[in-house]
């Protein structure tokens, strides 16, 4: 039987390395795209502040980039080796995005980035707008890929289980591309890459706006983030819906859950703006309700039902039963009977034997299970409702507020008043790390919303765990934390000291603090005459 | 589907050979440079110049470790769980080693602080020191087999110890690995340097070359005489669905040469390694900077061949019960996927190559101090 602390280690260890991950990913996904929109107006208009601009923001993009790449590259491992059994089961479907990141995405973004910052000089105008392009195009891809992967992950399209090779294998790879789950977390995920970019950008252009220094380069990178942001946020918030429509067609548990829904209520079901859900009772304490509204949000119909919780497990209770013929199936077409009848009547079942593998966890002899077992199997199949319910509360509160802080900018913006909006400056600034704890609880709602699953009715965590001895995991876990944390606090010693040097970082001589012979020796970058700016553009 | 199953099983194997020669070939220099930077560089200056040579091009290199990892989970998801999970500390010591290098290139030059560049050196140092040191220990266990076995389920078992890998063998493969990229990084340097740095470049080169020549020397003598290899005596048809369970595999010294009395042709990967470290010996001598950075990536490509020829058709072979072993045949994913990653891999692999390659024309020339003070 699975050893429990080993799952439990595992998985906290998968979440504090990917958590880490998406501090970095959001920056890059959506500044570089801050810096393509900068470029291409220098490239119009060929003024040179939009150059130092793209040059500027440039640098705080690599100071995030690199951070982003370090701490990528471990979970591109990890599947291996803290998820052995996973890697064997799924790497026919899932192997594929993952590769074809590397090979389509990650690769054209990583030969790019180098020439962003040691191009200026050695290529034309168009072309180093052209690279530019190319480092946004290849991290948004790679975003593509991994939430195909990721997407297949909740809902798993296009694959079949194979009893001869004991894994899911490959069936249809457009089904796996085109899955609504993938697409709708695709431009959900990077449309907040944009926001959370935007409101970086906001914030730190604020900064010197309520510093009055810099004033002209501060209003200008206003002025793009705060289009740009309105733009992301609105979409961030119409995609999300259409990211829990999708939700629930294809992950009822997960949507059950997160609007702790208990009983199955008459259709249109109300939705529970506010409450407190308590798992043990099943029920939801306080709760105000607005009538009908999640009927329409997720089936857009006034006649669909939602399930709810309840029914769910009694519906995953026949599936445990059904998984157990599965099984047992299974089992005779190992061991060589793979007669016409044995082969039917699995083919028959095999759609549940995910949920007869939930039995493993309580009993390694699945077929043999009891009542009670059966019942704890189908309890397992819903996740804990108030942790989900908060977690998307939280993200959707913040998602609302930072669409205000995008259209007011942009209105104060608009009728050439924001100078004297300190309130809207101060807002925007303290408002810079809100993106990112909204994405962070939308991986919440999304990763622990799946359990007990790691691919959603077909393996179970508990099963995908490498044997490794708890031990390794102890230590990899410890060792992850410390280096991650230091790295972190480097990177935002040098974000926050390079925020403060501002555009006079570039050593062009026209920004603020220019003069002072501080800089030099700060960065140990040669000063260097004024330049035109056509100079150095051959 | 074009190609039948067996067919593709065997273009898999050429496609994961192809993309590890791309690392080695490619990252090889950065890692080699990285490892090499605290020696050939004696002041600030001169490690930052050592540095610039491949700061704009190291990441899309590194690149080809990700994709060797990604392709490796896609074709061949068993070795991928086995090997990962099964040298868990070794993989974990490259990945964190490589955790210095993307951080260390770009905040290295963010301050100028004496401290905090020397700080950073030494991470550049690690991070292009352990993981070909791991890396050839990694290799030098494959090719002794490690200890692990499937249930019915196939769910894997490793059963050695991180220790246990630390074998005399071994740490010659280490060696090798560790002085092929020496070699490969001080040859790059001598076509990117110039002066002083050149020079010591060069001379690098020559004596990494020579060490080289020398452990493979070693290492496929002892391989002849002394080392068991794996040998299959029965199996399934290769066109058969994977199953690593079903085929019968013998341990027996000097298996791993088996191959090249059968094929003959490839003999020419050790004859490419010995050739090559000779090249670079006479040709880092004479200054001649592009002729021994193609040799230099001769002998790395032959290495690698090298490795891959001896153990064909086994990937990972298992020395507690070498009929667990995996092979080319049974560790791979289904004919579907196989024909769906060929045609990827076909269409994307010539791109990445030619848009590389007009990344580095740009990027071309000497790098001296004059060069940095160019640079934004």
């Amino acid at each position: 039987m699975p050893d429990l602390e080993l799952v439990d280690v595992s998985r906290l260890q998968f979440a504090v390395t990917a958590m880490y991950h998406f501090l970095f990913v959001p920056l890059t996904l959506g500044l570089s795209w801050v810096l393509v929109i900068m470029e291409s107006v220098y490239v119009m208009t060929g003024r040179e502040i939009y150059r130092d601009m793209t040059r500027f923001w440039g640098l705080l993009f690599g100071i995030n980039f690199v951070m982003g790449v370090t701490t990528g590259i471990t979970l591109e491992f990890q599947f291996g080796t803290n998820w052995a059994y996973y890697s064997h089961y799924v790497g026919d479907v899932f192997g594929v995005p993952l590769a074809v990141e590397g090979l389509m995405a990650f690769i054209l973004e990583s030969t790019f980035v180098g020439l962003f910052f040691f191009g200026w000089d050695r290529l034309s105008r168009i072309q180093h707008l052209m690279v530019t392009s190319l480092v946004a195009l290849g991290s948004n891809l790679s975003a593509l890929w991994i939430l195909i992967a990721n997407g297949w992950m909740q809902n798993p399209v296009g694959a079949e289980f194979n009893f001869e090779t004991m894994r899911m294998e490959l069936s249809s790879f457009s089904a796996m591309f085109f899955n609504p789950v993938a697409q709708a977390k695709f431009v959900h995920t990077v449309a907040a890459g944009y926001v959370t970019a935007c409101m970086f950008v906001l914030g730190i252009s604020s900064y010197y706006l309520l510093r009055a220094r810099d004033v002209g380069f501060a209003l200008r990178s206003f002025a793009v983030a705060s289009g740009f942001g309105l733009a992301s946020a609105l979409s961030v918030i119409v995609l999300g819906d259409e990211s829990g429509y999708t939700t629930g067609e294809t992950q009822k548990v997960k949507l059950a859950a997160i609007e702790a829904e208990w009983e199955t209520q008459p259709a249109p079901a109300s939705f529970t703006l506010f409450g407190f859900p308590n798992d043990k009772e099943q029920r939801t304490d306080h709760a105000i309700r607005i009538p009908w509204l999640l009927g329409l949000i997720a089936t857009r119909s006034m006649t669909g039902e939602v399930p709810g919780i309840r029914e769910l497990e009694r519906d995953h209770l026949q599936r445990i039963e059904r998984g157990i013929v599965a099984f047992g199936q299974l089992q005779k077409l190992r061991s060589g009977d793979k007669s016409q009848e044995t082969r039917e009547s699995f083919e028959r079942s095999k759609a549940d034997l995910g949920f007869g593998l939930l039995l493993k966890k309580y009993t390694a002899a699945v077929v043999d299970a009891t009542p009670a077992q059966k019942q704890a199997a189908a309890a397992d199949t819903i996740p804990k409702v108030a942790p989900l319910f908060w977690s998307f509360r939280l993200m959707v509160g913040l998602g609302m507020l930072l669409l205000f802080i995008f259209a007011a900018s942009f209105f104060f913006l608009a009728i050439r008043n924001l100078a004297s909006q300190r309130w809207l400056l101060r807002l925007a600034l303290w408002s810079i790390p809100l993106p990112w704890l909204a994405s962070e609880l939308g991986w919440v709602v999304a990763e622990y919303g799946r359990q007990p699953w790691t691919i959603s009715g077909v393996l179970p965590t508990v099963l995908s765990v490498s044997s490794i001895p708890v031990s390794h995991v102890y230590s990899s876990l410890g060792a992850f934390i410390v280096f991650y944390t230091a790295l972190l606090l480097i990177e935002m010693y040098l974000m926050v000291k390079y925020i403060r040097l501002g555009p006079g970082s570039l050593g062009t001589g026209r920004y603020f603090g220019e003069s002072a012979r501080g800089l030099t020796a700060a960065t140990g970058a040669t000063p260097r005459p004024p330049r035109s700016a056509d100079e150095g553009t051959r | 589907m074009i190609f039948d199953y067996e067919t593709l099983k065997l273009i898999w194997w050429a496609f994961v050979g192809l993309v590890l020669i791309a690392f080695a070939l490619t990252d090889g220099w950065d890692l080699g440079i990285g490892m090499l930077s605290p020696f050939l560089g004696k002041s600030d200056d001169e490690r930052r110049v050592i540095l610039r040579c491949i700061e704009p091009n190291w990441e899309g290199n590194q690149t080809w470790f990700i994709i060797a990892g990604g392709i490796v989970f896609a074709a061949w998801p068993l070795v991928y769980a086995a090997s990962f999970s099964g040298l868990y500390f070794a993989l974990l010591l490259i990945l964190f080693a490589l955790f210095f290098r993307p951080v260390g290139f770009k905040y290295r030059n963010k301050l100028a602080n004496p401290a905090w560049r020397r700080a950073w050196d030494r991470g550049l140092f690690v991070g292009g020191f352990v993981p070909p040191l791991i890396f050839g220990i990694a290799f030098g266990n494959l090719l002794l087999g490690v200890p692990f076995h499937f249930d019915g389920d196939l769910r894997v078992f490793y059963t050695g110890s991180f220790w246990s890998l630390l074998n005399p063998f071994a740490l010659l493969a280490g060696i090798v690995s560790v002085s092929m990229l020496a070699m490969h990084g001080a040859a790059y340097l001598q076509l990117r340097l110039d002066g002083v740095l050149q020079a010591r470049a060069a001379k690098t080169a020559g004596i990494a070359g020579m060490v080289v020549l020398v452990a493979m020397a070693v290492a496929g003598i002892w391989i002849a005489t002394s080392i068991e290899g794996y040998r299959i005596t029965a199996m399934p048809d290769p066109n058969a669905m994977a199953n690593p369970l079903a085929k019968t595999v013998v341990k027996a010294p000097g298996a791993w040469l088996d191959n090249y009395a059968r094929y003959p042709w490839m003999l020419c990967a050790p004859i490419a390694v010995f050739a090559g470290t000779l090249g670079v010996y006479v040709m880092s001598r004479a200054r001649r900077p592009v002729s021994t950075l193609i040799a230099s990536g001769l002998a790395v490509a032959g290495v690698i061949l090298t490795a891959g020829f001896s153990m064909f058709p086994f990937v990972m072979p298992s020395s507690s019960d070498p009929g667990s072993s995996l092979t080319v045949w049974d560790s791979v994913s289904s004919h579907r996927t196989l024909q769906l990653m060929f045609w990827v891999s076909v269409f994307l692999l010539p791109l990445i190559a030619l848009y590389t390659s007009w990344v580095y024309y740009k990027l071309r020339g000497t790098i001296n101090l004059e060069t940095i003070r160019r640079d934004y």
